[in-house]
């Protein structure tokens, strides 16, 4: 199959890894991914707080070119995913929006008809590539990683979800297909803070304390996500977090599809382990000798 | 002196209250589903299920309250819309349908719009560089929209922030390079137009908001919020 890639501002530099593996995975598994020319911001949770309109339009220029290009747009980021989505079904069910939006894209000769899907790299895996052809592929079994499936926020809810909002499953199905340990625990779909983390970061502190220690808890080794500040978040303030919450926390954190290109056979530097800060070797001890530590 | 009109369902309301009731309304009008907001049970499942209530000085179930009683002025200047994270939790528990989130996003707008900028919730800052990054360059490049942001909010801030990002920078994860798309100058007319489409620009405000103790140091005149366009020059 052909996809449009859209991959986000995040994936350009602190999620690179999250780029880097996904773009992996697909080749491995013979799927293409054609990164939309030109893409710009999708304009994130940021824009639509000061100005609704506008935020719409910029992320419309994105919808209209992808449409250009006739098959289904894959937006790994959560944030690209949600808003592109949104402005999808904002446009397609308020007509004043639409008219506005469409005069605004007109200035660039462009507009959307809204005949575009956007899809989330975890649906597509899962729904048109599907378990079946991953295991054709597999090489390298992830037995006995302890893994505790991170799905977020914004993949779930709130838009058109290609999975349960409350207990979603998709991500744990693919774990353990791929053959390591999904442990259950509570938190798979709270909320990290997101760029709470930025502004008012005691409340984002107390969030992903709260969801690291219940992955700790629960006997994960390494936390997969889907989304690159979910990803940050959990990281990247493990110490902060300690030192405040006096806890002794220290988990790796990856990408969903850094796990599956290690499955599918995939070198380190395919699936770009280096850029971990917290390594997360220690989890895959169990595959020590197969996997070039 | 305060004048008074008269609201239907609500009773007597200052001017400027009704001000606010009127644009506000023309934002949820935007929201597809907006309108359900009439429909609230005040059953308190967005409050129970939001992660940060805890920390909101209105509940998101007294927030839609307070709206019914005609106090939106008290929602403006709470600190509640600052820390929704927007996870809709709420909105996807909502037994009425209401776009909690959505119409937390319309009060964010609706604040700024008027000059309301808490240091201690520096949403506003977030808000400026993110516009700032996308009309410079059309994408968003975090090193400089983070440095934009602690330039706004305040560099202490980034006193914090830098053992992590050092550690994040010798892990290549900060791309300095910034990358300008091609149709750039498509994109700004995109938004040029766009922001003279936005509702709310031809809205006269009236009223001042009144400060509350946690870091609104003084209510601002109220003005509009610059357009991303007219502020920089790149």
């Amino acid at each position: 199959m052909r996809y449009t890639y859209y991959p986000g501002c995040s994936l350009e530099s602190a999620a690179k890894a999250y780029d880097i593996s996904l773009r992996t995975v697909f080749r491995l598994l013979g799927h293409e991914l054609n990164e939309l020319e030109d893409w710009n911001c999708c304009g994130s949770t940021a824009y639509t707080s000061v100005a609704e309109t506008t935020a719409l339009a910029v992320c419309a220029r994105n919808l209209a070119l992808a449409e250009q290009q006739g098959v289904d747009l894959v937006a790994p980021c959560s944030a690209c995913y949600t808003v592109l989505n949104k402005t999808d079904r904002f446009l397609r069910e308020q007509p004043e929006l639409r008219s506005k939006v469409a005069e605004a894209l007109g200035e660039a000769g462009l507009s959307y008809k809204g005949n575009l899907r956007i899809r989330h790299p975890l649906d597509v895996l899962m729904n048109d590539v599907g378990l079946d052809a991953i295991a054709l592929k597999t090489t390298q079994r992830l037995e006995g990683v302890k893994v505790a499936p991170y799905y977020g926020c914004q993949i779930v809810r709130p838009e058109r979800s290609f999975d349960d909002r409350e207990v979603p499953m998709l991500l744990d199905e693919m774990l353990s297909s791929l053959g390591a340990t999904v442990v259950d625990y509570a938190m798979k779909v709270r909320c990290c803070g997101g760029m709470l983390m930025t502004t008012v970061d005691d409340v984002a502190l107390k969030l992903c304390s709260e969801l690291l220690q219940c992955a700790v808890d629960s006997g994960a080794d390494v936390i997969a996500t889907t989304c690159p500040l979910c990803q940050i978040n959990l990281e990247a303030y493990q110490d902060q977090i300690n030192r405040r919450f006096k806890t002794k926390i220290r988990i790796p954190v990856v990408f969903f599809t850094q796990l599956l290109g290690l499955a599918l056979g995939a070198s380190r530097a395919e699936v770009a382990l280096d850029s971990q800060l917290i390594p997360f070797e220690p989890a895959l001890a169990p595959l020590a000798e197969a996997v070039h530590v | 002196m305060a004048t008074a009109v008269a609201v239907e369902g609500v009773g007597r309301m200052e001017t400027a209250e009704h001000e606010l009731r009127r644009a506000f309304l023309a934002e949820v009008e935007e929201i597809p589903g907006g309108k359900r907001i009439s429909r609230c049970l005040q059953c308190g499942t967005c409050t129970g299920s939001c992660p940060v209530s805890y920390a909101m000085d209105l509940s998101p179930r007294e927030l839609i309250a307070r709206f019914r009683a005609g106090d939106i002025q008290s929602i403006l200047s709470s600190r509640t819309i600052w820390i929704c994270a927007s996870c809709y939790s709420c909105t996807t528990r909502c037994p009425a349908g209401i776009k909690v989130t959505d119409i937390i996003y319309a009060l964010k707008r609706m604040a700024l719009a008027r000059g309301i900028r808490p240091s201690r919730y520096p949403t506003f800052a977030v808000a400026e560089s993110f516009l700032d990054q996308v009309n410079r360059y059309g994408r968003m490049n975090e090193p400089r929209f983070m440095l934009g942001f602690y330039r706004r909010a305040g560099f202490g801030r980034a006193f914090k922030a830098m053992p992590m990002a050092v550690r994040m920078f010798f892990k290549g994860r900060i791309g300095i390079k910034a990358s300008r798309i091609k149709g750039l100058d498509s994109l700004r007319k995109i938004m040029r137009r766009a922001e003279q489409l936005e509702i709310g620009v031809e809205h006269e405000v009236t009223g001042e908001i009144a400060p509350v103790g946690y870091g609104v140091v003084a209510a601002r005149p109220p003005r509009a919020f610059p357009a991303a366009s007219a502020r920089t020059q790149a």
